[in-house]
């Protein structure tokens, strides 16, 4: 297999939680993400899913070094970034880059979309060919939006093509790694699918890889080619999406898989359904030994005392449980 | 099946600086008691504007609703819309109940949710403030809260936002409503705790034969729960009818493009495009005078004269109790995609 | 609940020592010597350092903080032997230019201020919390807009030019009140009549500023509440407008009011300086500024500062209190 753009190693992001007062002590700790492990390779997309509260938003903020990774490794192709200086990672600000949930909130409002998109040549001291408004423009017109709303500003565009925008912002630099946070959920279903093509497409020209985020499995499994699950920052299953999709191992894969409604009547009405009971349990105090056997229906004792360690049961295939469900 | 609800001709718009916002146009529907209606649609199609309207729960000063809204009760029909503010508000909560999208500001941050659901019950109970207490730890057993009695006196900030939703399920029908409109109820949930809360309102209305209305925008939520459904686009009806008769005869080039751009967890849809539709909504301001969906519409080329362009289509039987607003009958719809498939 | 009282409680004495302390370091840097001032005109080295001794300038602004402390709660003696005078615990030290203790200095002001502060606390509470009510509720309608221009002058008259009007039109040119009578104190329980005379109009100027601002920030919170989801909910449950605007909107709305009116109450009962100062009220405002204009006093001024200052700290803590009462997220964080 080719070279890993990104490799995680037992990365792990702990927020303290504080007692406020003068003297703030720490009272306890957050354990966002708790030793997740996961490779991307040149050109590929590995989907990260969870419910909300499992900590694949932090898991990508780390990635970016947006957050400071409190354990573990962070490799950028084959490099160890994991302890880089802000100076130090400026290099490699402009080969990743991120795709935020909200197009509303992540475009400043003050700028036009032409100073917005043109920044990163500038932060970067990069002089594009041609000038950095032609290059905007090519890089709108790249996106599927009409070049001549260069001077625009983000209010004057809809939730679909701000993301547009957020996009092209995105691979001005021509990164090579993008990490997508949630980019489609906040968009309505029709502009849903023109966003996810446009993601496809630009992966496609241009041997991008992704990290894509996302809690909803029926967008992560048409675009990715791996998917990682993670249940209270910890990687439950990951696998390539055709046997994680077909023949789901971990109980909550399973259980995830089947809360997803399918768009066919007839397919609803003959499925059977797996109830989990309950919520997700704090994130503060997770539940001892497998994070997940408060809401299992298969869980025994062994469950409830001792960690399940990932094991890999095929190619690429990991998984975290002590009574998987059987292959398909 | 009675019909509880029958909507007709409802116009909402809000006037504004740039012109009046049509966001309900022509709208009509009706629910049975013991039926399900999905109202399916994008942001701005004008789902949750019709249904605010037939609750009362638009302000009076900053809308225009004409229209009628009749419930069927048993003590004879009323127009909801034109009965004075009195006589709906009256009707709220009692007749009909609605829940929302967000379980997470929806309920007072200040009172416990048992003095929240009480409060619901004794405006149309008599009873001492204990009673109400008493029917409010009743209605979270029943909408599965675990130690109801200890939780009543709970804050809405000490549950999650599925346990939340519950306890606004439990609010909407305590006093036994016949119809309830549910707002995206589980589009703030995560997906395991929406089929929780999707599977308890599907029993609660076998158990209470309530009228249900689900507005969604998700249409897997929809084939799991629906028994009718409308389809919304732009502020109009253009598609209306039985489940299966809009998953497996789509008539509507728009339902058609919804059905097509999503992706499905059950098929492996790795290396395939989605057919996403193309460009975005009209403005509501200026309406367009033709078909609304008329610019993004692949059938569009297919009707001669530019009608689409020029007419806007009547919401007509397309097949038995099977509305649709299309310029083309469901035959040519379903012939023309056959064709443009086959092509590609 | 009891754990985090008297936690707050104890930062609250750190802070009040770290105040006295710094403001006797702020003082040892002016460059006037008060003994100077004290001592008469006809100064020799010999009187002057008599008077600074007196004075107790003559140690350390470390000693001198540290004798404070002592006086605060065992009393001082002031002077030498047979001339000297003894204030009774709590000492906050001894006037020469008053030639009084300031606890006694204190105790004659602060009646003056709590009145100023309470009768111009209850006015804008009435004044602003209706007027920003209605003008929300009837948001666009003329009685709004008259409001707005009264938050508009409110926010933009000076205390000072609002007194100074007050002075001259109410008082001196419709004779409302007896000229003479301005800044007499009259006690509330015995002559409430008197009383009411001498701090209604002081009381006015000061309120007329306040109630401007809490008529705005209640309009904003009333409107903006209006437009919360549990709001929707209240109404869509059948709620009247009534209830829904008293029990709903106006809790959530006013909440924030608390810590608001809290912490400006505790604020004017430290002195309002320049009201008391154009009505000539002998409050704590009113000797504060004396002391540092013309007899650079240091005693009063420490008396001042920690008078006020315990009463904004205290303030706080009740505020958080009342506020966790109010809103149980706060309670439960």
């Amino acid at each position: 297999m080719a070279e890993n753009i990104l490799e995680l190693q037992n990365l792990k992001k702990h927020f303290p939680t504080t007692s406020g007062g003068l003297f703030n002590r720490q009272k306890g700790v957050v354990k966002a993400v708790d030793g997740v492990s996961l490779s991307i390779g040149v050109g590929e997309t590995v989907g990260l899913v969870g419910e909300s509260g499992c900590g694949k938003t932090t898991a990508g903020r780390t990635v970016m070094k947006l957050y400071e990774p409190t354990e573990g490794k962070i490799l950028f192709q084959g490099e160890d970034i994991t302890n880089y200086s802000r100076h130090q990672m400026m290099p490699f600000r402009s080969q990743m880059q991120m795709i935020f949930q909200d197009p509303f909130a992540s475009l400043n409002p003050r700028h036009t979309v032409g100073t917005i998109v043109g920044a990163s040549y500038d932060i970067h001291g990069i002089k594009p060919a041609g000038g950095v408004e032609n290059a905007v423009r090519d890089l709108l017109e790249r996106v599927g939006l009409n070049p001549e709303h260069i001077n625009r500003f983000p209010h004057e565009f809809s939730g679909g093509q701000r993301q547009r925008i957020g996009i092209a912002r995105a691979i001005a630099l021509k990164p090579k790694l993008i990490v997508a946070d949630e980019p489609v959920s906040a968009l309505d279903v029709s502009i849903q699918a023109q966003v996810v093509n446009l993601l496809d497409d630009l992966q496609q020209e241009f041997g991008l890889s992704y990290l894509f985020v996302a809690h909803d499995l029926s967008v992560v499994q048409h675009i990715s080619d791996r998917v990682v699950v993670m249940y209270l920052g910890k990687v439950m299953e990951s696998a390539p999406t055709q046997s994680l999709f077909s023949s789901p191992r971990h109980p909550y894969t399973k259980a995830l898989l089947s809360a997803v409604p399918i768009p066919d009547p007839k397919i609803e009405r003959a499925r059977e359904r797996i109830l989990l009971q309950g919520d997700l349990p704090s994130p503060v105090n997770p539940p001892a030994g497998c994070v997940f056997n408060t809401r299992c229906w298969k869980a025994q004792d062994t469950c409830r005392t001792v960690v399940p360690e990932p094991v890999q049961i095929a190619p690429n295939h990991i998984l975290a449980c002590h009574y998987p469900e059987p292959a398909k | 099946m009675s019909t509880f609800l029958e909507v007709k001709n409802l116009h909402v718009s809000f006037p504004t600086e740039d012109g009046a916002v049509l966001a309900s146009n022509d709208v009509s529907y009706s629910v049975a008691l013991g039926e399900t209606l999905a109202i399916v649609g994008e942001s701005g199609s004008g789902k949750s504007v019709a249904n605010l309207a037939v609750m009362g729960l638009h302000n009076p000063q900053r809308t225009k609703i004409s229209g009628s809204a009749i419930l069927h009760l048993p003590e004879g029909p009323i127009d909801v819309l034109s009965a004075p503010n009195e006589t709906v508000r009256r009707l709220r909560g009692k007749a009909m109940s609605m829940i929302f999208q967000d379980p997470m500001s929806a309920l007072h941050p200040f009172y416990t949710i048992g003095d929240q659901i009480a409060e619901a019950w004794a405006l149309y109970n008599e009873g001492s403030k204990a009673d109400g207490i008493k029917r409010a730890v009743e209605m979270l057993d029943l909408v599965g809260i675990p130690d109801a009695s200890k939780r009543v006196h709970e804050y809405p900030h000490q549950f999650s936002g599925g346990m939340r939703q519950r306890v606004m399920i439990a609010m909407a029908l305590v006093n036994n409503p016949s119809l309830l409109i549910a707002d995206e109820p589980t589009t703030a949930l995560d997906v395991t705790v929406q089929s929780q809360i999707l599977r308890l309102l599907a029993d609660l209305q076998k158990e209470f034969n309530m009228a249900v209305i689900l507005i969604t925008h998700d249409l897997g939520v929809v084939a799991e729960v629906a028994d009718r459904v409308s389809v919304m686009y732009s502020g109009r009806v253009v598609e209306s009818a039985p489940i299966d008769e809009i998953f497996y005869n789509t008539t509507h080039p728009y339902t058609r493009g919804l059905l097509n751009s999503i992706p499905r967890v059950d098929n492996n849809g790795i290396g395939t495009r989605l057919k996403a539709i193309p460009g975005q909504p009209p403005s509501l301001i200026s309406v367009p005078k033709g078909c609304a969906f008329e610019a993004r519409c692949e059938f569009a080329s297919h009707v001669s004269g530019g009608l689409c362009h020029a007419v806007n289509p009547d919401l007509v039987e397309k097949a038995p109790s099977h509305f649709g607003r299309c310029h083309l009958t469901g035959q040519q719809v379903i012939e023309i995609a056959n064709q443009n498939n086959g092509v590609k | 609940m009891l754990k985090y009282v008297s936690q707050r409680l104890f930062y609250t004495v750190l802070l009040l020592l770290l105040v006295s302390l710094s403001v006797y370091f702020i003082f040892d840097l002016l460059p006037v010597d008060p003994a100077r001032l004290v001592c008469s005109k006809n100064c020799s080295p010999a009187l002057l350092r008599d008077t600074r001794h007196k004075l107790g300038l003559d140690v350390s602004v470390i000693e001198q903080w540290l004798r404070f402390l002592q006086g605060l709660f065992i009393g001082r003696d002031y002077g030498v032997a047979a001339a000297a005078i003894h204030c009774p615990a709590p000492a906050f030290g001894y006037s020469f230019s008053r030639h009084e203790c300031v606890s006694t200095v204190l105790s004659h002001a602060f009646p003056v201020t709590l009145s100023l502060a309470v009768l111009a606390f209850i006015l804008w509470m009435t004044v602003g919390v209706s007027l920003g009510v209605l003008a929300a509720r009837k948001k666009g309608s003329i009685f709004d807009r008259v409001s707005t221009v009264f938050v508009l002058i409110g926010t933009s008259l000076p205390t000072f030019l609002t007194g100074v009007l007050v002075v001259i039109f109410i008082i001196l040119k419709f004779n409302l009140v007896d000229p003479l009578e301005i800044g007499n104190w009259s006690n509330p329980l015995t002559d409430p009549i008197g009383w009411l005379q001498t701090f209604i109009w002081p009381a006015a100027t000061l309120a007329f500023a306040y109630a401007a601002t809490y008529t705005r920030f209640t309009r904003s919170n009333v409107i903006e509440t209006s437009s919360e989801d549990f709001i929707r909910t209240a109404r869509a449950k059948g709620l009247s407008e009534k209830v829904i605007l008293r029990k709903h909107t106006l809790r959530a709305a006013l909440a924030p009011l608390v810590t608001l009116a809290g912490l400006d109450f505790a604020g004017l009962l430290g002195g309002a300086i320049i009201t008391e100062k154009v009505f000539g009220l002998d409050g704590l405002g009113g000797i504060s500024i004396e002391a540092v204009t013309s007899s650079y006093d240091l005693p009063i001024i420490v008396g001042t500062t920690i008078v006020a200052s315990t009463f904004v700290v205290v303030a706080n803590l009740i505020v958080d209190i009342t506020y966790a009462f109010i809103d149980p997220r706060v309670r439960h964080a």
